[in-house]
């Protein structure tokens, strides 16, 4: 569904490189997990594959079901079924949930040559998907985002992916800021939408997400670039020994700074 | 398509007003004088109080000072070269729509003015003022039958002395500032309303300004009366051709409301905003004050402001009745290099008035939009209240906003909140939406309906989708 081929990228306009080679295949009905310390470059690998107009690719590609996005837009990547869950949900006052949902849902569905729903349609088709993040009818009438508690936004941004069904999720941080309950919440809403037909990938500091929702692969990432695959025992494993192991291994091969 | 460059097509909307009408002007000497006042006052055919009403406005005038404490540069009006009168040749009967100038009818068609009879049936009655004459009032009619008096000032002049009399220059007097000191000079004409006791107005009523003549200032008077429990709604829309050189518009508006009366001034400004270097487009240095004069009364101001090259406006209430309440909505838009000072003043008098001020300025490209308003609490007001609120919203990197808050309180008894804040409309929130599937443009439209909505909810139905497409318009490709 996704392949990743040696992808540098950097802030538009600076020369300093962020993403410095990263690679990394995802077929449907995956769910992966990418870990690392701070600044090693796991926001921006999601951003640029959302397409974020700050950075520019200056090497490498990516392919969405065989096809190059790299010069699509952010919306055009959504079109082909491509979702970013935000680390920091971004507030929108004077729109409602709803009318985003509705605005996203029926552009995507033109797009794709689906039926669009009509108001009182999508209202039922709403409903039933509020149930997947155990949210309140009241939810939808709020502007987006705003005033909403850490937890709230979180919780939205998983409702959104609920409604919008996409192919590809990348998960930024939605583990980060949540007390237990709204943890639960949250991994059991995003165990639901997980299926054979789409694939998830969790960015994540903490193993914890990883006791609620199983993943096929863990990844680490540092400096830039994917230094390290395997199954979710290596979620363990790091919670266990922490980055620093991985550090010196990594430094050795005289790569790290 | 990058941001930058939606910042620039937007800002590079073109103006859709700015043709020019080619018609026959009844010639008027350039310049002020005691003399041309005189001949101003004789060719309108004034009653004698009128020219003296003027001629003490025009000596008040030439001992004031022009005032320059807005936050705005520009180059100051020439007194001496501008047209203070302005009226097309063949001056048409006010009976009929067929005794309208044709073209001055097509230029009204084009700027898709309800003057017609099948428009007539969205119910709202028209005052269209072309240059400095009314041309057409419709609905005088429907109207008159309820009670209520809707006509050209000139003609309230002719007609209603005794209320024009009572109530011109009782809310802002004639030595109240320097521009509205010169049009109490020059006014040419405008509307007047005036709505009797226990009586609901109808209908909307409406009037549309054009400046049609290049060397020509516009110096229109409004007043409008609502006695005690009466209720009307105004619109006034505004519009000018594109020309090199600045033209000047200084109107007056007076409201003045009696007991648990009500008056609903909405406006929809789009004057000519000049070029993208600054060259030509309106000065709109107007005076708008209304008085609650009665216990409960209500004057309410909603302005949706994208137009003009230098706009200098503070639109006001005066609470003088107990309970009396003001109420100020506002949306400036700025762009190009637009410059707006704008805001509003509520002074509290009487005891228990509320005042309720929602201050929303856009700003993009090169332009300065700055927010002034005062509230101030007189002793007597006890327990006034008074809540504001000023956002401001960034379009790009090259425009400015500034908020000027005064507040002044000599009653311990009331109260008074202020919150106020700036935002930019940032590339993570045009990401955030894009990355939901919704395109550029679509996605700069939500964010600034989303944060305008709070005020256009409060215009008049018939005019509220008329606002959201001028600001679409406005700011089409100016975010990015």
């Amino acid at each position: 569904m996704l392949e990743i081929k040696n992808l540098h990228a950097s802030v538009e306009g600076e020369d300093e490189q962020i993403l410095k080679g990263v690679n990394l295949t995802i077929n449907k009905g995956e769910i992966h997990a990418i870990m690392g310390p701070n600044g090693s470059g796991k926001s921006t690998l999601a951003k640029v594959v959302s397409g974020h107009p700050e950075y520019e690719i200056t090497e490498g590609e990516i392919l969405f079901e065989g096809e190059d996005i790299t010069e699509l837009d952010a919306d055009e990547r959504a079109h082909l079924g491509m979702f970013l869950a935000f680390q920091y949900p971004i507030e929108v006052p004077g729109i409602t949930n709803r009318t985003l949902l509705r605005e996203s849902y029926n552009t995507i569905a033109r797009e794709n040559d689906r039926e669009e729903l009509d108001p009182l349609e999508f209202d039922d088709y709403l409903k039933e998907r509020l149930e997947v993040i155990d949210m309140k009818d009241s939810f939808l009438e709020r502007s987006i985002n705003t005033g909403f508690s850490g937890g709230e936004k979180k919780k939205n941004e998983v409702f959104q992916m609920a409604v919008l069904n996409p192919k590809l999720a990348f998960m930024d941080e939605t583990d980060s800021g949540l007390d237990i309950d709204a943890l639960k919440i949250v991994s059991d809403g995003i165990n639901k939408i997980a299926g054979p037909e789409n694939a998830i990938v969790l960015i994540t500091h903490y193993q914890r997400l990883l006791n609620y929702i199983t993943p096929d692969y863990v990844h680490v990432m540092m400096n830039g670039k994917i230094v390290k695959s395997a199954g979710k025992e290596l979620a363990l494993e790091l919670e266990d020994q922490g980055y620093e192991k991985l550090e010196k291994e990594f430094s050795l091969n005289g790569e790290a700074q | 398509m990058s941001e930058t460059q939606a910042l620039e097509s937007m800002i590079g909307e073109e103006y859709k007003y700015g043709f020019s009408t080619d018609i026959e002007y009844e010639e008027f000497p350039k310049g002020i004088n005691e003399d041309i006042i005189r001949e101003l006052s004789a060719r309108k055919e004034e009653p004698e109080w009128m020219l003296e009403f003027r001629l003490k406005a025009y000596r008040a005038w030439t001992e004031m000072e022009e005032p320059d404490w807005f936050n705005a540069e520009y180059e100051k009006p020439k007194f001496d070269t501008l047209q203070y009168y302005s009226a097309p040749k063949n001056k048409p009967k006010l009976d009929s729509l067929d005794d309208v100038d044709p073209k001055i009818r097509e230029t009204y068609d084009k700027l898709g003015i309800p003057l017609e009879e099948q428009k007539a049936l969205s119910g709202v009655a028209v005052d269209a003022v072309f240059d400095s004459v009314s041309v057409f009032t419709s609905f005088k009619e429907k109207l008159a039958e309820a009670g209520v008096i809707f006509c050209s000032i000139s003609e309230a002049i002719k007609n209603h002395p005794e209320l024009v009399k009572k109530y011109m220059g009782s809310v802002v007097p004639a030595r109240d500032n320097f521009y509205a000191a010169l049009n109490s000079a020059v006014f040419s004409d405008g509307s007047f309303c005036y709505v009797p006791k226990d009586t609901i107005c109808p209908m909307e009523l409406s009037t549309y300004f054009r400046i049609n003549n290049m060397n020509s200032g516009q110096f229109e008077r409004t007043l409008i009366i609502a006695e005690d429990n009466s209720h009307v709604s105004y619109l006034e829309g505004c519009t000018a051709p594109m020309y090199d050189e600045h033209q000047l518009h200084a109107a007056v508006v007076e409201l003045v409301a009696m007991d648990n009366a009500e008056i609903k001034y909405s406006t929809i400004q789009n004057w000519y905003a000049g070029d993208e270097d600054g060259k030509g487009g309106i000065y709109n240095f107007v005076t708008k004050r209304g008085a609650c004069r009665g216990k409960n009364s209500k004057i309410s101001w909603t302005q949706l402001e994208t137009g003009s090259a230098v706009t200098l406006k503070y639109p006001s209430v005066i609470l003088q009745g107990d309970g009396s309440i003001g109420e100020f909505y506002s949306v400036a838009v700025t762009t190009k290099r637009q410059q707006a000072d704008t805001g509003t003043k509520m002074i509290h008098l009487g005891k228990n008035t509320k005042s309720t001020i929602i201050s929303k300025g856009i700003s993009a490209g090169h332009s300065n939009n700055s927010y002034r308003g005062e509230v101030k609490i007189g002793k007597g007001a006890d327990g006034a209240r008074n809540y504001s609120v000023c956002d401001s919203m960034l379009i790009g990197q090259t425009c400015g906003a500034h908020t000027f808050p005064y507040i002044s309180s000599q009653n311990p008894t009331a109260s008074v909140e202020h919150e106020a804040s700036t935002s930019r409309v940032g590339e993570e929130q045009i990401f955030y939406l894009m990355q939901r599937g919704i395109s550029e443009q679509d996605a700069i439209s939500m964010i600034i309906n989303g944060f305008v909505k709070e005020v256009l909810k409060e215009l008049p139905l018939e005019f509220a989708t008329e606002a959201n497409a001028l600001l679409d318009v406005k700011l089409e490709g100016s975010v990015g």
